[in-house]
């Protein structure tokens, strides 16, 4: 027990110690949220959509949890061969807290970091439907965040070189980003379309948010709780798995 | 205190160690020479539970560590070829750390903390970020965390690589202080062979993975007829040099070195 919290408490001293890496990291979900947000309102509201903004800023929180979760697993990669994990390795505690205490340790983080583009929506002129289902969004940002954290402990366990992370950003999470409905609704698409984002995690993560947080969703609340919980228990055993698996 | 009865390990066909066997008495030091690639990482990675043998005996304390790896785990301190500390975290909250996952309690490892920081001389730095220590400094902390649980046995892998002979000679000066105050075995590999002469107590010579000597210095030079360590080594192992594969490690490496600030 002590050695998960000390391990989850090491993933958010990092986080809260690189403010410049913080910072960057907003970045790209502000690109999206002001550029689209604004650049694409005005189309969207003649297709008959209302605002963009509106819908497209849970997508966006949900970018932000998906990407600081799957690096969080993927930085197991730098630590890998020469660096900190070693000596969590030999440690004499089972490897499945060491699994535990970075999975939760990560899906933290990347919670934070969700809620971090929760507030610049709101700065930029995002309003909930109802402000006390506030928590509930919580909630279902901390499932994704571990949903994904136990998809990047699976990757990073098995990533031998950077090469690797190129192939598993450009194949594996910019497609989850955007087969997930966070830019697009997800009503009358093309069959395949369609197909992929129903087994897309993240479009049942993020569903659940605009559920929550605009009383309007595509699936329904209690399929994406179930998808989600499943993804999470499927995802983490994964990540367990592999990492049980490394030989350092 | 280790017992290792042949020992075999193979990566596909090539056999990293090859049928080793060897004793280490307890709170003996014993160094475990050999050139790039004969086998010493492999073997030290076996010992301590991170790679699984292919075949052979092996006793750490008494306990086998392919079948009982946490407790194994706990009888033993290791220092890596490579850094193991959090750069991102101070010299304090890395033995912290250290000593949750090893279950040390609280007090005693504030205490022991203490200790060992004062005594490798880090104590005023405690507070200082990792990334900001010198490859000296750096080494220390990790030689200092590897004795903070109290081990009984404690593996060195090539720890004094990179470092200049004052950060060398002072490194060796504290861990045989504390070899014989706490009377922790030493299981050390090394590259310099002036280092492995002052501080082992026996040696065993490694080459492509078989053990090829074994004694005291005197008895290697003895056997050779040299009169230094370092001629018994080359005449033992040859004068051709050693290619190593560059892997996907050193290319971490490389990287690593790219980002460090």
């Amino acid at each position: 027990m002590n050695a998960i919290y000390i391990l989850w408490l090491r993933e958010l001293k990092r986080y809260t110690r690189s403010r410049a890496m913080v910072v960057a990291s907003l970045g790209q979900p502000l690109l999206y949220l002001l550029v689209l947000g604004f650049g694409l309102g005005p189309v969207f509201q003649k297709a008959g959509n209302g605002s963009y903004l509106q819908f497209v800023a849970p997508g966006v929180i949900g970018m932000s949890v998906l990407f600081t979760s799957v690096f969080s697993g993927i930085g197991l990669l730098w630590d890998r061969q020469f660096g900190f994990l070693k000596e969590t390795l030999v440690a004499p505690v089972p490897r499945i807290t060491v699994m535990i205490g970075k999975t939760l340790g990560g899906a933290t983080v990347a919670t934070i970091q969700g809620l971090l583009v929760l507030i610049i929506c709101l700065i930029a002129g995002f309003r909930p439907a109802n402000w006390l289902m506030l928590p509930v969004a919580v909630f279902f940002m901390i499932l994704t965040a571990i949903v994904f954290a136990g998809l990047g402990m699976a990757i990073g366990s098995q990533l031998q070189d950077m090469q690797g992370f190129q192939l598993i950003m450009n194949f594996v999470v910019m497609p989850i980003y955007f087969l997930s409905g966070a830019l697009f609704p997800l009503n009358d698409l093309p069959g395949v379309l369609s197909f992929l984002t129903r087994i897309d995690p993240l479009s049942y993560g993020i569903d659940a948010l605009r559920n929550v947080l605009l009383g309007a969703s595509h699936f329904s609340p209690l399929l994406s709780l179930g998808v989600l919980c499943i993804s999470a228990c499927l995802f983490v055993g994964l990540g367990s798995y592999s990492f049980s698996k490394i030989e350092a | 205190m280790i017992t290792v009865t042949n020992l075999v390990r193979k990566f596909g066909d090539v056999a990293a160690v090859d049928d080793v066997s060897f004793d280490v008495a307890a709170g003996e030091i014993f160094a475990f020479l050999g050139p790039n690639g004969a086998g010493k990482t492999t073997t030290i990675k076996i010992l301590t539970t991170l790679l699984k043998p292919t075949s052979g005996a092996i006793e750490i304390d008494g306990l086998d560590p392919a079948t009982q790896a946490n407790e194994t785990r706990k009888r033993f301190g290791i220092v890596f070829q490579d850094p193991s500390l959090d750069q991102e975290l101070t010299a304090f909250e890395n033995m912290d750390l250290h000593g949750v996952l090893y279950h040390v309690p609280r007090k005693l490892r504030h205490e022991r903390t203490e200790m060992l920081l004062k005594l490798f001389e880090l104590w005023d730095r405690k507070d200082d970020y990792v990334k900001k220590f010198s490859g000296g400094m750096k080494r220390r902390l990790e030689i200092a965390r590897g004795f903070l649980h109290t081990p009984k046995i404690l593996f060195l892998d090539e720890p004094t690589l990179g470092l200049d002979p004052q950060s060398r000679n002072q490194l060796w000066t504290h861990v045989k202080n504390l070899n014989a105050s706490e009377g922790v075995t030493v299981f050390l590999t090394t590259h310099y062979m002036d280092e492995a002469e002052r501080v082992a107590d026996r040696i065993a010579v490694i080459d492509h993975g078989k053990i090829i000597a074994q004694g005291s210095p005197d008895e290697l030079k003895r056997q050779t007829e040299t009169d230094s360590l370092e001629a018994a080594f080359l005449i033992l192992t040859g004068s051709s040099i050693r290619e190593e594969k560059a892997d996907s490690a050193d290319q971490i490496r490389q990287m690593a070195k790219m980002w460090r600030r």
